[in-house]
């Protein structure tokens, strides 16, 4: 369930360096999130349908992720049209659908799934210990990345015990309903995984004292630029100024 | 993970987002100042220990919603829920979507936020010795925590604009019946721990001074 299914590849996205991918996506995402026009936006989506398909990705898969994610952006669709103030284009029923609530929901779906596509290219590509390391090159705070990477090494452990639990659930015969009993249940197995995190916790705090922790996560992976990281970079940061420029400078 | 505690990429406008993440910013440096470095793999299983309980579904009626768990996300950690949730929603973002690098800021005060005040609020009636009291306070804990996260939501979309009023009141009547659900998985929870394991109520990576 907790997988990283597009985290392998052989293509050229997946070969470059976090780093260079960490920075490329944060700067994509705050310059696409503050942007407006259609004039910068729709060029943003090619850009990062552009970066999928280099990443050669499984298009149904990626499709798939995209319906998951987008529910908050259909309930807007199905309010914000007929909510906002403006011009009447067509009524379905009592609700009158106006043109600005349209091209304002427009915008946002535009925005929303080219930042997504761009994750899912750049960032779903990485493995997350790879990303863990890039960011404490990238000087994050030192804490912040060791408990991304304790977190991620545990989220698969805790998973286990949290499958153990339910299958016990199952053995017994508990099958999920509206009632107490229920909500009862799921009570106490949020509280057995906490408890057993918590021992857990204290074990693993004893076995790293063990084994002499001194408050590094050590990496064997050498992270160095190589040609390709320096022209997608250049590339990126241009394709990322271009977009700025049609938001900010171009008047229409 | 439902739709509601997280708001997408691309909806909110800049001065929400700077905000959020100023907050944010402030919130897990001073979650990161109480914990020990020697803390951060304890703190790390429980914060995994939170992602996965979070995948969890409960049946309500012909739907169902998932755990929000802040409130005693808010309980156990205290200020490092801060940085518990922001790892948390990170990994989120990279390994499902949901959520992103620019909203990480507000979705991160939305979560936290309201398990913070919860645990200085009804943390110290839910240690206390009196039964009824700590149940209702951990009652109270779950369904305010949902229902200021679900405050937050509405506010980050209304700051954004006004042509997101009745988006951001539709969202708040959502979160109506989660309350209660977590009011109620809240309850037993605490009333579980406390049989079982109370020493782990009330902060307990947090750094003593």
């Amino acid at each position: 369930m907790i997988e990283e299914p597009f985290s392998t590849g052989n293509s050229i996205i997946h070969g470059l360096d976090p780093r260079v991918k960490i920075i490329v996506v944060a700067l994509f995402s705050v310059i696409v999130a503050i942007s407006s026009r259609f004039l910068a936006l729709l060029p943003a989506l090619a850009i990062s349908l552009f970066l999928v398909a280099s990443a050669k990705l499984p298009i149904k898969k990626v499709f798939y992720r995209l319906l998951l994610v987008n529910g908050l952006i259909l309930f807007l669709w199905f309010v914000l049209p007929f909510t906002y103030k403006g011009r009447g284009l067509f009524a379905i029923g009592p609700f009158i659908a106006t043109k600005e609530g349209i091209l304002l929901a427009g915008q946002i779906t535009v925005k929303s799934n080219a930042i997504l596509l761009t994750m899912i290219a750049l960032l779903s590509t990485t493995p997350i210990f790879s990303l863990g390391h890039a960011m404490g090159q990238l000087h994050f705070p030192n804490k912040i990345t060791h408990l991304f990477l304790f977190t991620f090494r545990y989220i698969h452990v805790i998973y286990k015990e949290y499958r153990k639990l339910t299958n016990a659930m199952r053995v017994r015969g508990f099958v999920p309903r509206t009632n107490m009993h229920t909500y009862k249940s799921y009570a106490y197995l949020v509280g057995m995984l906490l408890v057993r995190s918590y021992d857990r916790a204290e074990r693993i705090h004893k076995a790293m004292r063990c084994r002499g922790f001194n408050k590094k996560y050590h990496s064997l992976t050498q992270f160095s630029l190589k040609m390709e990281d320096i022209f997608c970079l250049s590339l990126m940061s241009a394709a990322i100024t271009g977009l700025a420029v049609l938001q900010w400078v171009i008047t229409t | 993970m439902g739709e509601k505690m997280h708001i997408s990429e691309g909806v909110l406008s800049a001065p929400v987002l700077v905000t959020g993440a100023a907050l944010a910013v402030t919130g897990i440096s001073v979650g990161l100042k109480k914990m020990d470095y020697e803390k951060i793999p304890e703190a790390a299983v429980l914060s995994a220990a939170f992602f996965v309980a979070s995948l969890i579904h409960v049946p309500m009626g012909p739907s169902s919603v998932h755990l929000v768990l802040n409130g005693i996300n808010g309980l156990l950690l205290g200020w490092l829920c801060f940085p518990s949730i922001l790892v948390a929603l990170a990994l989120q973002a990279i390994l499902f979507q949901f959520g992103g690098i620019t909203v990480l800021g507000v979705n991160t005060v939305i979560m936290a936020l309201p398990g913070l005040i919860g645990y200085y609020v009804f943390g110290r009636l839910i240690k206390g010795k009196n039964r009824l009291l700590s149940l209702a306070a951990a009652f109270a804990c779950g369904f305010f925590s949902v229902l200021f996260s679900g405050i937050l939501v509405a506010g980050a979309l209304l700051f954004t604009g006004e042509s997101f009023i009745s988006a951001a009141k539709l969202i708040l009547l959502a979160h109506l019946p989660v309350m209660i659900i977590e009011g109620i998985i809240t309850l037993f929870c605490v009333a579980f721990l406390k049989k079982v394991k109370p020493e782990i109520l009330g902060g307990v990576y947090e750094k003593r001074s």
